[in-house]
């Protein structure tokens, strides 16, 4: 009985799948060559990612005015694309560690290049602070080391600090769970090299791996605590990037609502960005009864609960605004509010692209729809954008003093290194999907006999 | 008479794997390893395997992560260069100590993953380019491999009957 589960719920593989069959489909892309499509693609990434480094280049040289920060916005861009893109980084770990820990067999196809997504995502999150601070060779003055100020430590008090501490263990903690993951998968590759270049890249990559029952007992236990450091480890991180806001005295941040409203958007947007990949990756790899319209549907549920969530928080934040009286609140939210200001634009962007059209989800004839599902995905994408651009940007324009009040304008070098880093992400994972193993096969074989579409057939015969 | 013969039987199927494995256990005989391409279900059991201590390992790497947390925090902002920031306590760790919970919780997290998938490396005795340890390469994709390291001719035999009784696909004899 260890083989059964209930023949009502869908197969997770479709096809009439042997183990073979699944080691033929995953390698695939791994031993063929890549197609023209693959190529143009990593062409345009390559642009965005040269034209966006030398951006980059330019502010260490010049210094961050090149930006079209000022005294009174002194986080724009920066900030917004940082906060961006670790929420995209969300829904990897989400999916490899919380659904292993709920038994959520969905997950055996997504959760590789969710990951992936979630370490590429996190290393272009990283540039932002760092450049941020200017003269980036003093970067390593983040971490308590001794120095030559006979030691002036870091400030443990500070959610800054916390966040160099929650980001490094998040992107360190992903990579090792990762890894961990990929090695039997890397030893089939190994074994079936025809090379002599492949054998030794993937022989060095596979660590020795024999598949003997000892070490998958281990491997086993292993993937479970991992997944179990890694659940608390997912929401702390953005808890902990909310309290860089919210521990602040700045109206429009300073709100107890922050973490839980942080975590859920960052979901939102980190399933909105798996989609966005995968709806691609299974159609130009091939791989469509392994990422069937069962595993869209279902992250597609998870899109509009998430998005729920941060409708609630948005109604929320206004009810506050209005409930507890507060001047800073009244004047973030009401009186001189986003939905009014110079900025209403932004603020409408943000209200349809994560409200309105995600709702389109409700029904199900869109959220089983491959282009209706790509569309939404990346219009949350933009609207998640706009919402961190909101909270930065549209409080901070509106200073304590009338004074100070002004604009955001982003400069040629601002827009250069958000696309940089979509293009340095782009280049990564494309690279990741030609070389790695891009479905965890090793665990999807040990679903086949559950839910493999032949073996469901036969127990749905033998019931009934 | 004894042997040095290595006895390797290859299955296709996980399910004739278990039903093999079972019945050599029940008739005492000793599987020397066995090697799969998934974790199959039940397989530990079935082989008596011990109970692995790696989650175990695991806590004493948190304990260990939690305890380097407090002390950096009390040497650093405590101990060495106490300062008056925003007037936030500071002179005594317990009255601090709240603003400490991240980076103790990252620490333990930190050091119990890596810690703990070190010791997993270690005792599976794996490192980069290390050679593969299953003798056939098809243990990874489809096949199921049992391998015995029979001391006489007469266990051999009988071996050989229970691979074939319970649905083995190939037997292959070496001498080691």
């Amino acid at each position: 009985m260890s083989h059964y589960e209930a023949p009502i719920r869908e197969p997770l593989i479709i096809g009439h799948k042997t183990y073979h069959d699944i080691t033929e489909d995953i390698a695939r892309p791994i031993e063929e060559r890549a197609g023209k499509l693959w190529w143009i693609s990593l062409y345009v990434a390559l642009a965005l990612f040269i034209y966006g480094f030398g951006c980059i280049a330019y502010t260490i040289g010049t210094g961050i005015g090149a930006w079209g920060l000022n005294r009174t916005i002194n986080w724009g861009w920066d900030i917004t694309n940082f906060v961006w893109w670790v929420g995209i980084g969300h829904a990897g770990t989400l999916i490899s560690a919380v659904l292993l820990l709920f038994r959520q067999r969905w997950r055996m196809s997504v959760n590789r290049s969710a990951e992936a997504m979630t370490i590429f995502a996190v290393v272009q999150a990283a540039i932002f602070p760092v450049i941020h601070m200017g003269r980036v060779w003093v970067g390593y003055w983040v971490f308590p080391l001794p120095n030559q100020f006979g030691s002036l430590w870091t400030n443990f008090n500070s959610p800054l600090l916390w966040d160099v501490f929650a980001i490094s263990t998040y992107f360190s903690v992903s990579t090792v769970f990762w890894f961990m993951g990929l090695i039997p998968d890397f030893a089939m590759i190994r074994d079936r090299a025809k090379t002599p270049w492949t054998r030794k890249i993937y022989t060095f990559l596979a660590f020795g791996w024999g598949g003997k029952a000892k070490h998958w007992q281990r491997f086993e236990e292993l993937s479970l605590v991992l997944a179990g450091l890694a659940t608390p480890l997912v929401f702390s991180v953005h808890t902990t990037v909310s309290f860089d806001f919210a521990t602040s005295v700045i109206k429009g941040w300073h709100s107890t609502i922050y973490p839980p409203y942080f975590v859920a958007g960052a979901i939102f947007s980190g399933f909105a960005m798996v989609q966005t990949l995968l709806l691609v990756a299974r159609k130009v790899c091939d791989l469509e009864d392994y990422i069937t319209m069962y595993h869209i549907e279902i992250m597609n549920i998870v899109i509009v609960v998430t998005g729920g969530m941060v409708t609630v928080a948005y109604a929320c934040e206004y009810f506050i605004a209005w409930y507890s009286g507060s001047r800073f609140e009244d004047f973030a939210y009401l009186t001189h509010g986003a939905a009014t200001g110079p900025y209403w634009w932004a603020f409408y962007a943000l209200i349809f692209c994560n409200l309105v059209f995600p709702a389109l989800f409700w029904f199900k004839k869109i959220r089983t729809n491959i282009i209706a599902t790509f569309i939404l995905a990346l219009i949350i994408n933009i609207g998640m954008w706009f919402e961190r651009f909101d909270i930065i940007v549209i409080n901070l324009s509106r200073d304590y003093l009338p004074g100070s009040w002004t604009m955001f304008k982003p400069t040629i070098i601002d827009v250069g290194v958000y696309l940089g880093t979509i293009g340095f992400f782009s280049v990564l994972f494309l690279l990741y999907a030609r070389t790695f193993p891009v479905i965890a096969q090793a665990e999807l074989k040990s679903i086949l006999k559950i839910s493999g579409e032949t073996y469901k057939a036969k127990e749905g015969d033998e019931h009934h | 008479m004894s042997t040095t013969k290595t006895i390797y039987g290859i299955y296709a199927d996980d399910d004739d794997l278990m039903s093999g494995v079972k019945l050599l256990m029940d008739k005492g005989i000793n599987i020397n390893e066995v090697y799969t391409p998934f974790p199959v279900h039940g397989l530990d059991k079935a082989l008596k395997l011990r109970k692995t201590r790696i989650s175990d390992a695991a806590f004493i790497y948190a304990v260990y992560g939690v305890t380097i947390g407090a002390l950096t925090t009390w040497y650093m902002m405590n101990h060495d260069w106490p300062q008056n920031i925003g007037g936030k306590p500071a002179f005594q760790w317990g009255h601090n100590m709240p603003a400490f919970v991240v980076p103790m919780f990252e620490l333990m997290v930190f050091c119990a993953a890596h810690m703990m998938s070190l010791t997993f490396l270690i005792r599976n005795k794996m490192y980069p380019g290390a050679p593969a340890q299953n003798p056939d390469p098809r243990t990874t994709d489809d096949k199921f491999m049992m391998e015995f390291k029979p001391s006489n001719d007469e266990e051999i035999n009988q071996i050989k009957q229970i691979l074939i009784d319970t649905g083995v696909e190939e037997i292959t004899i070496k001498d080691a």
